[in-house]
């Protein structure tokens, strides 16, 4: 196994999936000629040729709205939103069509296509490029939600979305591309399922997508102040399988749930109620929702990256509930 | 025409052009706020455009609206510390490059959604019509917006209501690596728009006095009930934003199309006509770029906003802003969560 980048395991998989099933396309604002905003689509339309790397025009709602359609009529697309933040202008092709094709019409015909796009802050893009916008998926019925962590999970749910009967919005994060690691065999586990990235005992940390790290990050500094928190990775939110979650919480008696996003209304919410409806009984603290601030995010760099969680706040808040702690800042 | 207009126009073109250049030179001393930077050298001849529109008419622009701003009056200091996310820009800090506004200028705001200012001028237009204001209101955006349906609704709104509002597409050849002729089956813009009832027309953006002719035409026309659009012919100079080398054009392309100087053929026109002398046009340069220095350096030396800046403004002033994360967590923790 080699090492490569989560930018360079995306472009791979879409590679070998192309390379295996022919009716696959990709469709997106410069994912021809110019190689994808990021890179990830680098050298494919000289490997797979124009009509099926199909550079398009600036037309957000028909690119999602042409892939549903080659979906109904048997071709596997990935379409591609430059920046997540642009959904709104295809969120009716996204939710209306996309979503409902296959419960509307009795089941007659799916939609197996993936929308690719990515999220997140980290490059001063500003408030209408720099979103997390997974609740807007998770809250819509019909849709398969990925966002990998790892470069691993940039391989392999990219190829497992390839696969899915309906439609996958697969989120990547533009602050993960350069992250380097190593494609391992694909998970024995079931599409969706968690993943443990660290073990604990005092207190869980869910997370997704850069969170991730961010959480890794906390949970090593915790370590060192005498908190053993274990650190699951939910990969995808929709399905969302949150068995292992339970079952940690069981163990450990505390939850954190960690988002980028703003943090009302956000996936983390759906997720703490999911814990405190299920795990009630093994609570010793309140499930804590730890995201961004409820606010767009600021070009500044400095107000950027306060506005959403770090491996600090992470720490902070976690000896906070753990040991009553309270952090210098509160 | 007066002598003193065209000279004019020359110098706001050429502080544009210096005010650009000033934004690359923020951005690799490593001063700018992001990367996301994108210059409008080569398309300074929308100045034929912003000098046909008077005080109250407002506008809106894409990402690549610097030039624009300048042209209606912005302070480039103000601008330049926008730019580099500080608290003296024209939003404090929180906007940056591809979304300055100023209301008192009547910049409604430019935009980092291709084609997502495009209706507010519409809106802008009922507001003149049904205030009986004489104001126009100008969608500034590029080629690619060519390719979105919100343009499309927008302009059969402005026909249907006879509203005072111009579109002005400056087409600088590009979105990002796609041509235009990669992007349209037929590239003839201003027919589209006169389908829909609009006064259309194309226009060489390179000779300044023939878009301000053009655009005073249309102007007028908007101001009484004519909606009008105009394609602005220019060429992208450099690299979509600052990280964009353009791999995608040849160097010969480049060549050719950086021949399409605003300013050179302004600078040759105005020397020919007898209205400027070398000399006269090299002081206005020089006055330009010392201007432009100083607000270069003024935005350097400007302060970050505060860290609580970016919980005001989320609402009306006088009104529950958000309640930043450490008073939830502190409410939850320390007091306790029925307190
Ligand atoms: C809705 C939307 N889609 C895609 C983008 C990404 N994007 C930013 S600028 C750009 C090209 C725009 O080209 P054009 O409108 O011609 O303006 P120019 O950059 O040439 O001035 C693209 C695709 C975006 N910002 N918004
Ligand atoms: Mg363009």
């Amino acid at each position: 196994m080699s090492t490569t980048t989560y930018r360079e395991a995306l472009r791979q998989a879409l590679i070998d999936a192309m390379t295996a099933d022919a009716d696959i396309i990709l469709l997106g604002e410069e994912v021809g000629v110019y190689g994808g905003a990021y890179g990830v689509t680098k050298g494919l339309i000289e490997l797979f040729g124009e009509s099926r790397v199909i550079d398009a025009p600036i037309s957000e709602a028909a690119i999602v709205g042409a892939a549903v359609g080659a979906a109904l009529t048997g071709l596997r697309p990935v379409a591609e939103l430059m920046y997540v933040d642009f959904a709104g202008l295809a969120m009716d092709q996204i939710a209306n069509q996309a979503a409902k094709s296959r419960s509307m019409f009795g089941g007659q015909m799916g939609v197996p296509m993936v929308l690719r796009s990515q999220g997140g802050t980290g490059r001063s893009a500003a408030a209408q490029h720099s979103q997390s916008l997974e609740a807007w998926f998770l809250h819509t019925p019909g849709l398969r939600l990925a966002m990998p962590a790892t470069v691993s999970d940039a391989y392999h749910l990219l190829r497992q979305a390839l696969t899915q009967p309906d439609p996958v919005v697969f989120l990547e994060h533009k602050g993960l591309y350069a992250l380097k690691g190593e494609v391992g065999d694909a998970p024995d586990a079931p599409w969706g399922a968690p993943a443990i990235r660290r073990a604990g005992s005092d207190l869980t940390l869910v997370a997704w997508s850069r969170m991730v790290h961010e959480s890794l990050a906390a949970a090593e500094a915790l370590a060192g102040a005498g908190v053993s928190a274990e650190v699951i990775d939910l990969r995808c939110l929709n399905p969302l399988d949150l068995g292992p979650v339970f079952a940690s919480v069981a163990r450990t008696g505390r939850a954190m749930v960690v988002t980028e996003a703003a943090l009302t209304g956000s996936a983390a919410s759906e997720i703490a109620a999911r814990i405190g409806e299920h795990c009630f009984d093994w609570l010793e603290e309140p499930v804590l929702r730890i995201g961004g601030e409820d606010i767009p995010i600021p070009v500044a760099p400095a107000l950027e990256r306060a506005a959403i969680p770090t491996a600090a706040l992470i720490a902070d808040a976690a000896r906070w509930l753990v040991h009553r702690e309270a952090p210098p800042w509160a | 025409m007066s002598n003193t207009a065209p000279l004019a126009r020359y110098r706001t073109m050429r502080r544009i052009r210096s005010f650009e250049e000033r934004v690359g030179e923020l951005f690799l001393k490593g001063e700018s706020a992001g990367s996301m930077l994108h210059l409008s050298i080569g398309e300074e001849g929308v100045v034929g455009v912003t000098d046909a529109m008077r005080p109250g008419d407002s506008f809106t622009t894409h990402h690549r609206g610097h030039g624009v701003f300048l042209a209606r009056g912005a302070d480039p200091a103000r601008m330049m510390a926008e730019i580099a996310g500080k608290a003296t820009g024209y939003c404090g800090g929180k906007g940056g490059s591809m979304h300055i506004a100023d209301r008192q200028l009547g910049h409604l705001g430019a935009n980092a959604i291709v084609g997502g200012g495009i209706p507010h001028v519409v809106g802008a237009g009922i507001t003149a019509r049904n205030r009986g204001l004489d104001h126009v209101s100008v969608a500034f955006f590029g080629d690619g917006a060519m390719s979105q349906g919100i343009l499309y609704e927008a302009m059969n709104m402005a026909a249907l209501w006879r509203l005072p509002v111009v579109f002005c597409c400056i087409n600088n050849q590009y979105g990002m690596g796609t041509r235009v002729d990669r992007s349209a089956g037929r590239v003839a813009f201003a027919e589209r728009a006169r389908a829909f009832g609009l006064a259309g027309a194309w226009v060489d953006g390179a000779d300044v006095e023939a878009v301000h002719r053009m655009a005073a035409d249309l102007l007028a026309g908007a101001r009484a009930g004519q909606p009008a659009f105009l394609e602005l012919s220019v060429y992208r100079f450099y690299g979509h934003a600052r990280m964009d080398k353009s791999p995608y054009r040849t160097p010969e392309e480049e060549a050719e199309g950086r021949r399409r100087d605003p300013l050179a053929t302004a600078r040759g026109a105005l020397l020919a006509a007898g209205i400027a002398t070398e000399a006269e046009l090299d002081r206005i340069d020089a006055e330009a770029g010392a201007e432009m220095d100083a607000a270069l350096a003024a935005a350097i030396a400007a302060p970050a906003p505060a860290p609580e800046a970016m919980f005001r403004d989320v609402y009306a002033p006088g009104t529950p802003q958000p309640q930043p994360q450490a008073d939830r967590l502190r409410a939850i923790l320390a007091e306790g969560s029925a307190a």
